[in-house]
């Protein structure tokens, strides 16, 4: 019985930790499906993203490490610090001048080729930005605080512990980052579904050149859709830099948004969402159960090899479009 | 006036089938093997052996093993750096269990490990490709790395995790551990780079090479003209993870002498041996020598350049190199998505027309 709340408790928590996976795994999706770039610099962006709101919250003065070594100086810091709401919208801001940037100097040169050359050309731009945000801001781990209630959950705590006898933790921070991932979600379709725009971009992700003929702008929307996704990595990044700090291994989560998305399917939205939930639920359960029989520390490559296995039966992923085939 | 064909007259299909078929590349290609073989094993030293031409050469054989899977084979891999640690830790295997085995046979052995390995995880790509394929060559990397990490017996049950080469010798000369001089690590390398790239050179423009290039082009077309995608794609990828597999066992023994996994053989050296290929260009030979060669030379020329000249503190220069192997990586995407070796080709066409080019 005990076994068994444990394991409830460890499904809890991977459903909250697979909705962080979702949010990432969203980017690649919406800019996927718009553009037919795999973007590996999602992950980078969200670290780029939170790097940006933390340096802009404290007033730290952009390059200041470059500034410092090249003018022998001694500067670090503005001496303001930013509100948290001024400073989301002000990193919003930069992540849109960034989607402008990455369409006009590489995307827009790159129209027309294989698709893996636009993947390696986003691994290169995951590069610069991972550079970039090293440079601006500084390297060493940040803390990232807007405001997000963090800790236990104390009425979930005693409320279990009333029916079970056993108090679950849950961070509050998680079921916060869930309720959010949620609205984000359901913006998003809304978007898609009601909106000028979105019914544009939807054009656009089923075919370039019929939307081209009726009229779409190509370059607005791909602008558009870089921005959204910089928003979600934006959102990601406050998620995850909340929890664990601002540190390299924050674009590394990228790397894990790609089980779920070959779960899920490369183009469904609620693809991305479910496949967030399982790789989240299946690696804390996998890890709780057997993890402890051959060794541990199992969560570094079980998303990857249930998604292996789950593709050689069903290529397309859960929710994606059937690969057709033509000579 | 010197680099034309013109005059030089081919009398057998032999003659005419030959990698360099003018006579001015012949020459340039013995000149640096004379070079490479004759010269640089009396002159090098310590600092060029380790910064710069052992992890060339070493990478070399990485980027053509990687070329032939991903240049040739049409199959993305990001499971580079889990391979050489198959190949680090099956010559470490072998060198401990047998140590009166002459260490050219361990690291014969731990490639064709690593092509087993290699091929087992290549069997998915007979039902996936593309990005999907890339991502599950990730499981690959990813569990092997954690394998080596967490089972005691592939590092010998050692305290630290490490693992360690002892020294072995090839006709009497040290080439691995600590009191190895560096010609030896420098010929070592050579001798098994070449080797492989004459190889490769052979395998790719025979029957082999052809089926995988069909491969690449277009599987099902492939597959209807009578190439079989299952011995092309596993063929692929076990010759593949023989070269990257050797690499890994050339980097650990010969290279860095002690290793530890995740360190050494993380994701960051499947990317690195990418970029080498896409630099370089793929589904080329000299491709994946131009890639390695620049992709080692980078690091180490903007750290004399900004450490070294201009001062700046180390981390700093660290920072701005990513930046810049990103600008490259993108830039060489959009000017010349075939990489060096096009811009090569490019170069020996303008070449043979100059001085008169209409």
């Amino acid at each position: 019985m005990d076994q068994l709340i444990y394991a409830a408790e460890v499904f809890l928590n991977g459903l909250m930790t697979g909705v962080m996976y979702a949010l990432v795994a969203l980017g690649f999706v919406l800019i996927f499906k718009a553009s037919g770039v795999f973007n590996y610099a999602q992950g980078v962006l969200a670290l780029f993203a939170a790097l940006t709101l933390v340096g802009i919250q404290q007033g730290q003065v952009p390059f200041a490490h470059l500034i410092n070594a090249v003018l022998g100086t001694h500067i670090e810091s503005f001496g303001w610090t930013v509100p948290a709401f001024l400073a989301v919208l002000l990193t919003a801001l930069v992540m849109i001048l960034l989607a402008f940037l990455i369409e006009k100097l590489v995307l827009q040169h790159l129209v027309g080729q294989e698709p893996i050359i636009l993947f390696m050309a986003t691994i290169g731009l995951a590069y610069f930005l991972e550079g970039l945000g090293d440079v601006m801001w500084g390297a060493d781990i940040k803390r990232l605080d807007v405001g997000l209630p963090q800790g236990i959950s104390d009425s979930i705590e005693t409320v279990t512990d009333q029916w079970f006898g056993y108090g679950f933790f849950i961070d509050r921070l998680d079921i916060w980052a869930t309720a959010i991932a949620a609205l984000l979600v359901a913006a998003l379709v809304a978007f898609s579904q009601f909106t000028k725009q979105g019914r544009a971009m939807r054009a656009v992700a089923d075919d370039h050149q019929a939307a081209l003929s009726v009229g779409i702008s190509l370059r607005f929307i791909w602008v558009m859709v870089w921005s959204i996704a910089g928003f979600v990595a934006l959102v990601a990044g406050i998620m995850w830099g909340t929890k664990s700090g601002v540190q390299f291994s924050l674009s590394l989560i990228a790397l894990k948004a790609l089980p779920v998305l070959m779960l899920g399917g490369f183009t469904s939205i609620p693809g991305a969402i479910v496949g967030g939930l399982i790789i989240g639920v299946g690696e804390k359960l996998f890890e709780f159960l057997i993890g402890p029989m051959i060794g541990g520390a199992t969560e570094n490559w079980f998303a990857y090899v249930l998604a292996l296995i789950f593709l050689v039966f069903r290529p397309q992923g859960l929710f994606g479009e059937r690969i057709i085939e033509r000579v | 006036m010197l680099y034309r064909e013109a005059g030089d007259f081919k009398t057998s299909y032999r003659e005419d089938g030959q990698t360099f078929p003018i006579r001015l590349d012949r020459w340039g290609y013995y000149a640096i093997l004379v070079v490479a073989f004759g010269i640089i094993p009396f002159v090098i030293n310590d600092y060029w052996a380790s910064a710069v031409l052992v992890p060339f050469l070493i990478y070399a054989i990485a980027a053509l093993g990687l070329n032939i899977l991903t240049g040739y084979g049409g199959q993305v891999s990001l499971g580079t750096g889990g391979f050489m640690a198959v190949g680090a830790y099956a010559v470490y295997k072998l060198m401990t269990a047998f140590p009166d085995v002459s260490i050219v046979i361990h690291i014969l052995l731990a490639g064709g490990i690593t092509a087993f390995v290699g091929m087992l995880f290549g069997l998915p790509s007979l039902r996936i490709k593309g990005f999907y394929l890339a991502v599950a060559t990730l499981a690959a990397q990813f569990f092997l790395v954690w394998l080596f990490n967490k089972v005691p017996w592939f590092y010998n049950y050692s305290a630290s995790g490490q693992i360690n080469a002892p020294e072995r010798t090839v006709l009497g000369w040290a080439v691995t551990g600590p009191a190895t001089s560096a010609s030896a690590k420098y010929m070592i390398c050579l001798c098994f780079a070449f080797v492989l790239a004459w190889v490769a050179r052979n395998l790719t423009r025979g029957t082999l090479g052809r089926k995988w290039m069909a491969i690449r082009d277009m599987d099902i077309a492939a597959e209807i003209i009578g190439v079989n995608p299952l011995t092309a794609k596993l063929s692929a990828f076990a010759i593949s993870s023989f070269f990257v597999g050797i690499a890994g066992a050339l980097l650990f023994s010969v290279y860095l002498g002690a290793a530890e996994v995740g360190e050494a053989f993380g994701i960051n050296k499947s990317f690195l041996v990418l970029f080498m290929i896409i630099i370089g260009g793929l589904g080329s030979i000299f491709g994946s020598f131009a890639g390695a060669a620049f992709m080692v030379l980078l690091p180490v020329m903007l750290k004399n350049l900004l450490v070294g000249t201009m001062g700046w503190p180390t981390d700093l220069a660290a920072h701005i190199e990513l930046m810049i192997v990103g600008t490259l990586i993108v830039f060489f995407l959009i000017v010349e998505p075939h990489g060096l070796a096009r811009l090569w080709a490019l170069t020996k066409e303008k070449l043979r027309l100059w001085p008169f080019p209409h």
